[in-house]
């Protein structure tokens, strides 16, 4: 660009956000950093941060965490940089950018990078206390407060990708969440009729209510003029404490338009493929307020930061266009999957569709294909798995047929493309652009050997986040290529896996967690004090294997106490106000009156708030920790025992009624599920394990969710394994057929060892069977052929375990020691926890507890620490 | 605060605005766990021993999620710092200075504590 001679060329850039910086970082890498003054006008109260990732503040990250600015990369170039002072006027003439605070900038180049704002329909009362929009961190902070003092009820307006997200949000925030979308489906703009149809069946799952097809007419105040409900078009009105408006964002092109430069009819900052806006050579216009060449304003950020390279690329002098992109999202909110990718609707013409859909799973993948072959978009919904691999390979032929891309895995020609199977130049992180080839030479050549490493080194991963997990995959195949030793450790303190820690305990009959550690943990771990990670891993090691190394079958005793989970060192389940819940074992749901009476008597004496549970039997809460023993004496003389609810070991073998009462039945499903529960009971594993026995092939009992189901035939039983509900739900697959009662017995012994044996801490048997080499067959071939003459130990192991099994509640309230410990206060222990209180719901208790909300800390993939049932 | 004492019937104290108040006999505290105790101002404050016999003590209460229940957590040590997770969300605290490891802006109450 041309200067004024003698003085130093000045560029303004007006909007500090995500595109922003990023043209600030373009600026500095083509050295014009230092050829040129560089000033910022930055509306926001700080600077730019991951707005993308707005959403996770409500997981705990903080709002430093967000921010993308690094202010040791501002003051190095240079930048001026005011915070809180936007532009208010332009004057192109005299080339001068007047701020709020009276500040006058002149310039020979002015970027535009105001973003968007978001779009709240004209309806009656949007402005009402209680009504929000969803853009900025003051934004968030402004919702949490409401939602923490004022409502109980929010709705969003707006199905899309923002909604879907905003909505989540709130119902993180302990809110009941609506969405009202005008729309007939969810997410109308990424995905088609049977992705919506699926989309809706998990969203509804998660606990949210969809109202689609339906508009906003009117927020419903009261006489204090704050939000009581939503009228809407069908007529109905919808009671809602608080409204999120996300009804799409607005270019924010106001400045242009009164500067009077030319903006698109629908908005937006009109400019050609170089950025720079068609009315004004010095002017440019990058990110959401720009209307790019291809007619079209970009809401992602992936265009934007292309936009900004480019406009400084034109800025330099360099050759660079925008000439459009890829629309492709992967919705962030948790526990939902779902994605699109490239051209998802098949505009192209003479596309084909490859669609597999299974509505009851809540699945639809769609693949679109062009005449030639080449993958041209898709949606995936219910399983977004395959994401980051089909979008890399977006533009190119797929090396396996698309058909077998779709079907899920397991139903016979479903097929799984790792990463490995794309090709260099294939993009991996499209936020940022980066090819695999660059992600492989991170690791080559740039020698990183992390992923954290990677993502700073290219930046891939560091935007969205949808690319994470390719992006692991590649660094970890890419490191084993070049004969690096990827760390598989357990955590900080144990290089080894949790199967090679079991082994070491196992084949040393070591029963001490500090010798594990002071001779097996990394060098700078031992003698330290062990991890949360590693101590109630090797603890549950320890416990499994008790009767075989000769350990105490005992949790409590000695220094296995101090390594067990907090709710198993007080054997109940923690409640959020630090009460604890108890919940005894009810083998196969059977129970009789006089039991049920024993039960209702002490809920009621002690005042505790009693529910059936999921898991076929009763859960009392709201228990103080003085109260447990008290509770459990009376629980134990009536003949209860420790249902385990808190540990990761067997839960419930839950059951039908079966052949004795049931038309159908075609075998006794109770007196089997009470059988296998005796069985089992107090089995400390890698997580939790969960049973059932269904009488007939109508599967009352739902077996084919659980970690081992079986269901009558009328020759025996059919032994499933491997299923799982929770958050990533997966039907068991068979294992055997027809077999005898103690054929079945001998199976499930030998499959429960082998899982606790090689699987990892918190891997649920339906991820482990996911993973080990060779799945499911290889399980078969190892506890129904024996194919690795193990069985003999295996089935030994278990029978150990059943003849050590004793009640660790009866061994609790025998012991004046151990019951020295269930007081709130060592000093007092009189004195009840005062935090500890309630308030009356539903002729019940609740907790009286001032919520805060601040999440958990970003956790690995597992549900930890939540993982307790 | 740190200190190993060397017999067992030791007393655990901490130090508050007006003295040493004494919390309890040591061999109540198992090395590596904690315990609660009341203060005479109504403050509950989580006390652990590690185990090298070092003694720790911070507020019990949980700032994340408001229970009372900090001396519940499983404790470690990460970088050489001893630390304990909280058994509600898993937020880790240093044990010396309180400060919580996940989240810099978050900081509990940490005492001075000693074996007499
Ligand atoms: C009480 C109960 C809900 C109810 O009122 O019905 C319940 C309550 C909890 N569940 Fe559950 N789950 C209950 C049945 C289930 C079921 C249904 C079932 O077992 O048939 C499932 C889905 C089936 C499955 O596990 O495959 C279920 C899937 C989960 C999950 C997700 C597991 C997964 O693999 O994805 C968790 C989190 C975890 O364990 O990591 C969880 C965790 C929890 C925790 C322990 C969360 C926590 O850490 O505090 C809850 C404890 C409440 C408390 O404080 O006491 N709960 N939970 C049910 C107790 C059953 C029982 O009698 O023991
Ligand atoms: C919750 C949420 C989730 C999202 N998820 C995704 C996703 O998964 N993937 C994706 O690609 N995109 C996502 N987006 C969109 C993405 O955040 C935007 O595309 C991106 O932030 C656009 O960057 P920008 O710099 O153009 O605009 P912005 O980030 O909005 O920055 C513009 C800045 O300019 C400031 N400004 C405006 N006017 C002036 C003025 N006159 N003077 C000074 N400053 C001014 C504004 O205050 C703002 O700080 C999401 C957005 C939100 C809100
Ligand atoms: S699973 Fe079969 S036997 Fe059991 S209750 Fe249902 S129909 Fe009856
Ligand atoms: S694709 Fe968004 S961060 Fe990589």
């Amino acid at each position: 660009m041309t200067a004024t001679p003698g003085a130093t060329p000045t560029i303004v850039l007006v909007g500090h956000g995500m595109v922003g910086q990023r043209f600030l970082e373009a600026l500095a890498e083509r050295g014009l950093t230092a050829t040129h003054r560089v000033v910022v006008l930055c509306e926001e109260p700080r600077p730019a941060y991951d707005r993308v990732q707005l959403t996770s503040y409500f997981s705990g990250r903080t709002a430093e965490e967000l921010s993308v600015t690094d202010m040791g990369f501002i003051t190095a170039h240079g930048i001026e940089l005011h915070v809180g002072d936007p532009a208010v006027t332009v004057d192109r003439e005299a080339r001068k950018v007047t701020a709020r605070s009276g500040l006058v900038v002149g310039y020979d180049v002015l970027v535009l990078a105001t973003g968007s704002s978001p779009f709240v329909p004209p309806v009656p009362n949007r402005d009402a206390a209680g009504c929000f929009v969803y853009r900025t961190i003051e934004d968030l902070l402004a919702i949490e407060e409401y939602a923490r003092t004022r409502a109980a009820t929010g709705a969003v307006v707006g199905g899309g990708l923002l909604g879907l997200e905003a909505a989540g949000a709130l119902k993180g925030l302990g809110l009941a969440s609506h969405i009202v979308e005008f729309a007939p489906r969810l997410m109308p703009v990424q995905v088609d009729e049977g992705g919506g149809a699926a989309l809706l069946r998990t969203v509804e799952e998660m606990g949210l209510s969809v109202h689609t097809g339906v508009g906003t007419q009117e927020i419903v105040v009261d006489e204090g003029g704050a939000v009581t409900g939503m009228r809407l078009s069908d007529g109905s009105e919808l009671a809602t404490d608080m409204v999120v408006f996300s009804a799409g964002v607005r270019p924010r092109d106001q400045l242009a338009r009164d500067c009077g430069l030319k903006v698109g009819e629908r908005g937006g900052v009109t400019v050609d493929e170089q950025c720079r806006t068609v009315s004004d050579p010095r002017v440019f216009a990058i990110g959401e307020c720009a209307r790019a060449a291809d007619g079209r304003v970009y809401g992602l950020v992936a265009p934007g930061y292309e936009q900004a390279e480019t406009a400084a690329a034109a800025i330099a002098g360099d050759e660079a266009a925008f000439t459009g992109a890829d629309l492709s999202t992967k919705l962030k909110l948790l526990g939902v999957d779902v994605a699109s990718f490239g051209d998802a609707h098949g505009t192209a013409e003479g596309c084909l569709d490859v669609v597999y859909s299974d509505s009851r799973a809540g699945l639809y993948k769609k693949l679109v294909i062009g005449r030639d072959g080449t993958l041209l978009g898709g949606i995936l919904v219910g399983d977004a798995e395959a994401y980051g691999t089909l979008r890399a390979l977006t533009g190119s032929v797929p090396p396996v047929s698309p058909e077998s891309l779709v079907l899920p895995a397991g139903a016979g020609q479903g097929a799984r493309l790792g990463p490995s199977a794309l090709p260099d130049e294939a993009v991996i992180c499209s936020c940022h652009n980066v090819t695999k080839g660059a992600v492989r030479g991170a690791v080559t050549e740039h020698r990183c050997t992390t992923v954290p490493e990677v993502q700073k080194c290219t930046r891939a991963g560091t935007g969205c986040g949808s690319c994470v997990k390719v992006l692991g995959q590649l660094v970890t195949a890419e490191l084993e290529a070049s004969g690096v030793a990827v760390d598989k450790g357990l955590c900080g303190c144990f290089a080894r896996t949790r199967e090679e820690l079991y082994e070491i305990v196992l084949a040393l009959r070591l029963t001490s967690y500090r010798e594990l550690l002071d001779r097996y943990g990394r060098e700078g771990a031992r003698g330290g004090d062990g991890c949360e990670v590693c101590k109630p891993a090797v603890a549950s090691i320890i416990a499994s294997l008790a009767p075989a190394i000769g350990a105490s079958g005992y949790v409590l005793d000695g220094e296995q106490a101090a390594l067990q989970d907090s709710n198993d060192h007080f054997l109940a389940n923690l409640q959020r106000n630090g009460s604890y819940s108890v919940v005894p074992r009810i083998p196969g749901g059977e129970i009789a009156p006089e039991k049920l009476i024993v039960i209702g008597e002490v809920a009621r004496d002690f005042g505790l708030y009693t529910k059936i549970t999921g898991g076929q039997r009763i859960d009392m809460f709201g228990a103080r920790v003085e109260q447990l023993p008290l509770i459990w004496a009376r629980l134990v003389d009536a003949g209860f025992e420790s249902g385990h609810a808190y540990g990761k070991s067997l839960r419930t073998v839950k059951s039908c009624v079966g052949r004795t009462w049931c038309r159908y039945g075609v075998q006794d499903s109770v007196r089997m599920a009470i059988d296998l529960e005796l069985r089992y009971r107090g089995l400390r594993s890698p997580h939790k394990l969960k049973s059932a026995v269904s009488g007939c092939a109508r599967e009352c009992a739902e077996a084919q969710s659980k970690d081992f189901g079986v269901i009558a035939t009328s020759s025996g039983w059919n032994l499933y394994v491997g299923g799982n509900g929770g958050a990533t739900p997966r039907h068991a697959d068979l294992l055997a057929q027809d077999l005898s009662d103690a054929e079945l017995v001998r199976l499930i012994d030998r499959f429960l060892m082998f899982y606790i044996r090689t699987a990892d801490r918190l891997e649920r048997t339906a991820t482990w069977l996911e993973r080990i080499p060779g799945g499911l067959d290889h399980v078969r071939d190892v506890v129904v052929h024996d194919s690795l003459g193990i069985c003999d130990e295996l089935e030994a192991l278990m029978r150990a375990h059943v003849a050590h099994y004793r009640d660790e509640w009866a061994a609790t309230v025998d012991d004046p020691e151990k019951l020295a410990r269930f007081v709130s206060f060592v000093n007092a222990p009189d004195t009840p926890d005062p935090v500890v209180a309630f308030v009356p719901e539903r002729d019940q208790i609740k907790p009286d507890l001032q919520l805060l909300s601040i999440g958990p800390r970003p956790a690995d993939d597992v549900l930890e620490g939540s993982a307790q049932r | 605060m740190t200190l190993a004492p060397e017999t067992t019937d030791l007393l655990v104290q901490l130090r508050l605005a007006d003295g040493w108040f004494t919390v309890c006999a040591l061999h109540r505290l198992v090395p590596g766990r904690g315990i609660a105790a009341l203060l005479p101002d109504g403050r509950q404050v989580a006390v652990f021993r590690d185990r090298a016999d070092r003694l720790y003590a911070i507020d019990n209460r949980d700032p994340f999620g408001g229970a009372a229940v900090l001396s519940r957590g499983l404790t470690g040590t990460h970088r050489g710092r001893p630390f304990v997770a909280s058994p509600l969300l898993k937020q880790r605290f240093d044990l010396e200075t309180g400060q919580c490891l996940d989240d810099e802006s978050v900081r509990v109450t940490a005492y001075r504590v000693r074996g007499v």
